[in-house]
């Protein structure tokens, strides 16, 4: 069953996309590690650990994509899941560190012993264990979209509104974990992680294999999201995006579709912020910012909002256009981003794998039935 | 309640209002099993409020409404309503735009409607035949896989009546079936609807009179959220005080 589901919900651009995920998981650990520092082909570390970064990004914008580009739900929050993510990651990074902190407590993280702290907080029980803390990584962005999406969908908050909260809730969270009791570091968040499993997070296969396992999550985000849109539950979740009453009329229940896609979108975003905390080494409450959620909800414009793959190729080429702004004209970045935002709403509606696809259709109708093009059209103008 | 046992559809006593103004006042209505009831009334009389109030949209301020002898439908919410067998096209057509005709036909088929459910679910040889029947009734076949969004309004208003049926109700609420039809359309609905009404309960709000002749059944008048006549269409159009509330505007 699972096979023929798999099979029903991915297309010819599907195997396409996970077929190039596939060869820069591989091509790039092997630019990395097998071509010597003077190749012109050879990839320098921080290069690796940045494209990684590129791909936590590109899984968070799918996550948004799933929710936003097929249920209609904008998430200005999402920016919350991935960030909580990155903490439970973070938190097991902290504990990997053991004595070799600046003060050499066993049992205590640097910053609990610079508070004064005696104890560890009850909440950081477990993060020694590896399992215990990727289970954190979904769990905790899955319970909060749950209790949150179960008040709000249920209430029926809908459209600007949800936004609104949204984003409010990820400020508040902000605020909370900038405060030293919160217990997670404070305003400095988690860093100096040293090792991953035992292997360090300095070495070069280390980087490669986080940078792997991103592209891989990526590819495996993008098939979970096909499975549910490609599924009559998809359909659904469509029809809740493009007519909510009809669809309670013909006796779906709203709210419960609403929160399935809420809490596996926000599992996805966690799973993205857990990959991208190793990856960069730090996580501080500036994660929690609303402009991080902003921006990728413009990402998601950008690449293509309900195109999955769009979303992904949006939040490469944000994060990318990002990085170099950052280096080369900081000041200029978020006038950059409102003009591109500006410019795609206006010249590319679609955003760019929209436009891409309505080209290739057309690229496509022409060669099969020359002379036939415009019968998708000839419906009466609405 | 001597009304209730036999009664598919039990309105007693309705009264909705919206900011101290009475939508419907009092409103009595029953429909008996398999009947066809055509609602006419001016505008603003609390026609499509009645079947927000049936279909679970709005809550009475006070007043039952009853289903099936038995079941009371304030106390559920539109997906039980539905659910339970009534089925609603809105006076403004409503269909998925972004998806196609059949798809369209195929979400409203009855069956599965929990998350789980639907995200298992494969197409079944049965759905397609249904689907099939359904489209040949509604006239759509040439379109099935168009999407929605690119049929005409009159197309809109089959393909919606098409989901209701494909939805299986025991009783059907119509609003305003024909309006922004051509005359051969409006023709063709009338028949359309009597062919369902044959094993259906059906209410149908309309203003068209030619349309509302042709289906030649009970009619009921609204004016001002309370009934104020019933009987046949020439009966009533008799009626002074009918008459008055048309005129009255
Ligand atoms: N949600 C609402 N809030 C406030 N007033 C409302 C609401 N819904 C309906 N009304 C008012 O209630 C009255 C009855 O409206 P309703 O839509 O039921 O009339 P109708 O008989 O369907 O009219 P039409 O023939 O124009 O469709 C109208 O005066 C309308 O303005
Ligand atoms: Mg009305």
């Amino acid at each position: 069953m699972i096979t023929g589901m798999l099979l029903r919900s991915l297309d010819k651009g599907s195997y396409w996309f996970l077929g190039l995920l596939g060869l820069i998981a591989l091509l790039v650990p092997a630019l990395h590690l097998l071509l010597p520092p003077e190749s012109a082909l050879h990839v320098p570390g921080y290069a690796v650990a940045l494209m990684g970064k590129y791909l936590c990004y590109g899984l968070l914008a799918l996550s948004v994509d799933l929710v936003w580009g097929y249920c209609g739900i904008l998430s200005l929050g999402h920016g919350a899941f991935f960030a909580l993510g990155g903490y439970a990651m973070g938190m097991y990074l902290m504990r990997q560190i053991g004595d070799r902190g600046v003060y050499a407590n066993p049992e205590l993280p640097d910053f609990m012993v610079f508070l004064n702290w005696s104890e560890l907080p009850w909440y950081w029980y477990g993060f020694d264990s590896f399992g215990f803390a990727l289970a954190m990584v979904v769990l905790a962005p899955g319970i909060l979209a749950f209790v949150f999406g179960w008040l709000a969908f249920r209430s029926r908050v809908t459209g600007v509104y949800l936004s609104i909260i949204t984003q409010a809730l990820t400020y508040a969270l902000m605020l909370a974990f900038f405060r030293n009791e919160m217990g997670f570091g404070g305003n400095n968040g988690l860093t100096d992680f040293k090792d991953i499993l035992g292997f360090s997070l300095q070495s070069d296969t280390t980087r490669t294999v986080l940078f792997s396992a991103s592209a891989v999550a990526v590819g495996l985000g993008y098939v979970l999201c096909r499975l549910i849109t490609r599924s009559r539950a998809g359909m659904v979740l469509a029809a809740i995006r493009d007519a909510e009453s009809r669809t309670r009329f013909l006796g779906y229940r709203v709210e419960h579709y609403k929160l399935m896609v809420f809490v596996v979108s926000a599992c996805l975003a966690g799973i993205a912020g857990a990959l991208y905390v190793p990856q960069v080494g730090i996580i501080n409450p500036g994660e929690f910012a609303p402009a991080n959620s902003i921006e990728i909800v413009i990402a998601v414009a950008v690449g293509g909002r309900g195109t999955l793959i769009g979303a992904v190729l949006g939040a490469v080429l944000i994060s990318y256009a990002k990085t170099w702004f950052t280096g080369e004209l900081p000041e200029f970045w978020l006038f950059a981003l409102g003009g591109l935002f500006v410019a795609v709403t206006l010249f590319l509606p679609k955003g760019i794998a929209g436009f891409l696809i309505a080209r290739w259709q057309g690229f496509k109708d022409r060669k099969s039935a020359p002379g036939t093009a415009t019968v998708a059209n000839e419906g009466p103008a609405q | 309640m001597s009304d209730l046992p036999s009664s598919v559809l039990y309105l007693d006593g309705i009264t909705v209002s919206f900011d101290g103004f009475k939508a419907l006042n009092n409103l009595s209505l029953y429909i008996e099993p398999g009947e066809m009831r055509a609602i006419i009334g001016p505008n603003g009389a609390g026609k499509t409020t009645m079947m927000d109030v049936i279909t679970g949209k709005t809550k009475p301020d006070s007043g039952e409404v009853f289903f099936d002898g038995a079941v009371d439908l304030a106390k559920l919410d539109e997906a039980d309503i539905a659910q339970l067998g009534i089925g609603r096209k809105f006076q403004k057509p409503t269909v998925f735009e972004n998806q196609t005709v059949a798809d369209n036909l195929q979400l409203a088929l009855s069956g599965v409607r929990g998350v789980l459910e639907t995200f298992l679910w494969s197409a079944s040889a049965r759905d397609k035949t249904r689907i099939d029947e359904l489209l040949e009734i509604i006239r759509l076949t040439h379109l099935r896989d168009r999407m929605a969004n690119s049929l005409s309004h009159g197309q809109k208003q089959w393909l919606e009546i098409g989901m209701l049926l494909a939805q299986n109700p025991k009783v059907l609420l119509v609003d305003e079936p024909v309006a922004g039809m051509t005359d051969s359309e409006t023709v063709e609905t009338a028949r359309l609807l009597r062919e369902i009404a044959e094993n259906h309960s059906v209410i149908v709000v309309e203003h068209d009179m030619s349309f509302v002749r042709d289906l030649d059944v009970k009619v009921t008048v609204l004016a001002e959220g309370s009934v104020l006549a019933e009987g046949s269409l020439d009966s009533v159009s008799a009626d002074e005080r009918v008459i008055e509330s048309y005129l009255g505007r």
